[in-house]
């Protein structure tokens, strides 16, 4: 999941920003063929995104490709683009409903640079998509993660965007919990007021702690906060390596239930160390 | 193939011109590429402006020019103005600008 924690979105026709997709210490970049490009640059794009792919592909980063939403008449050229690019992830804007996912994995097929499918993420930015929240973290096979989209999903609630998030509580809510009872990453929305490092920093804590796998990012200058609100803690490290250590041993020795500081090690707490392992690795 | 170093003077047109494209930004990183077509019977010619051109000339050059050949056009001009661009970007942006070239034929 360390592959979302920080998921920077830059504008797929600005060759500068993709040229340094690499060094910007995020673990995923977002290249983005959708709201970050003009309709008449659209063909441009899709080209200069294939072209990052193929020719300059950033190392140790998860490359993802926002396609146009398929409302519109670009998606199926960007898909083509972004499959023979060889893409990591598609990200799929404006998705509403599984069968949209199914549209979008019918078309990929199995092609992928490395022989295995290419992942699919579902960005989910509307009313609809997120009561729909459920159907669509269900769909399985290659959908790999929901991404939560709050400009749209506000402005289309005719709600006031605020640096506390008060207003996208419940869409948060409800997306975390079914990413988390289909198995998939459930990834943050992008903290939109890029000057307040302060509430950035407040906004991510907030995501890592009620559960997200990360947090989807705007600015290269926010990656640093994000993944520090998302690495866990000295102290959480030490814990949860004494706690894989002690049920390890335990498991050797053949005890079925053992303590650690006066607190039962079960099955959930080991669940919980390996997380805070994974995510600080 | 004529190829040129410089900058050919604003305005100056070419008599019967029918198709043209351009692809690209003038901003860091990236190259402007305006493709015209020359009359009946004349010969394509390459002309870069670039802020490395001492060091980088030729290349973006010759990378251009390959693009017009392995694309199949003729009597074309390209006038490119080159903004420190990786050849990446050359590639892409020349691709694109040919693909509009050939759509603007249609």
């Amino acid at each position: 999941m360390k592959t979302f924690r920080t998921m920077l979105f830059m504008p797929g026709n600005n060759p500068g920003m993709l040229a340094s997709a690499g060094n910007l210490g995020a673990d995923s970049v977002i290249l983005d063929l959708e709201d970050a490009v003009a309709p008449g640059e659209k063909d441009a794009a899709r080209i200069l995104v294939r072209r990052t792919l193929t020719d300059l592909r950033p190392e140790n980063v998860t490359c993802v490709v926002r396609i146009n939403g398929l409302d519109t008449p670009y998606w199926r050229d960007d898909l083509a683009a972004a499959v023979t690019g060889g893409t990591d992830v598609i990200l799929l804007p404006k998705c509403e409903h599984p069968d949209m996912l199914r549209e979008i994995a019918d078309f990929i097929g199995t092609s992928s640079r490395n022989g295995g499918a290419i992942k699919i993420m579902a960005l989910v930015e509307s009313a609809l998509g997120i009561e729909n929240a459920s159907a669509i973290a269900s769909f399985g096979g290659p959908l790999i993660g929901m991404l939560l989209g709050a400009e749209d999903l506000t402005a289309g609630m005719g709600a006031k965007r605020t640096p506390e998030g008060d207003e996208i509580a419940y869409a948060r809510g409800r997306m975390l919990m079914a990413c988390k009872a289909a198995g998939i990453a459930a990834v943050d929305t992008p903290f939109p007021f890029v000057t307040d490092m302060e509430g950035l920093a407040k906004d991510a804590a907030y995501a890592a702690q009620l559960g997200f796998s990360g947090k989807a990012l705007i600015s290269p200058h926010h990656v640093h906060a994000v993944k520090t609100a998302f690495m866990p803690t000295a102290e959480q490290i030490a814990w949860a390596s004494r706690v894989i250590e002690t049920a390890e041993a335990a498991e050797r020795d053949g005890k079925g239930a053992v303590s650690l500081d006066g607190m039962m090690i079960d099955l959930p707490i080991i669940k919980r160390a390996k997380s805070v392992l994974q995510m600080a690795e | 193939m004529n190829t040129k170093r410089g900058h050919q003077a604003e305005g100056e047109t070419i008599m019967g011109q029918t198709a043209s494209s351009q692809a690209g930004t003038l901003e860091s990183n990236d190259i402007f590429i305006r493709m015209t077509q020359v009359p009946e019977g004349g010969e394509s010619s390459v002309n870069v402006e670039s802020i490395v051109m001492k060091q980088f000339g030729e290349d973006i050059i010759k990378t251009i020019t390959q693009c017009l050949e392995d694309s199949g056009l003729k009597g074309v001009n390209i006038r490119a103005n080159d903004r420190g661009a990786l050849r990446c970007t050359i590639l892409a942006r020349m691709e694109a600008a040919i693909t509009r070239y050939k759509e603007s034929i249609k």
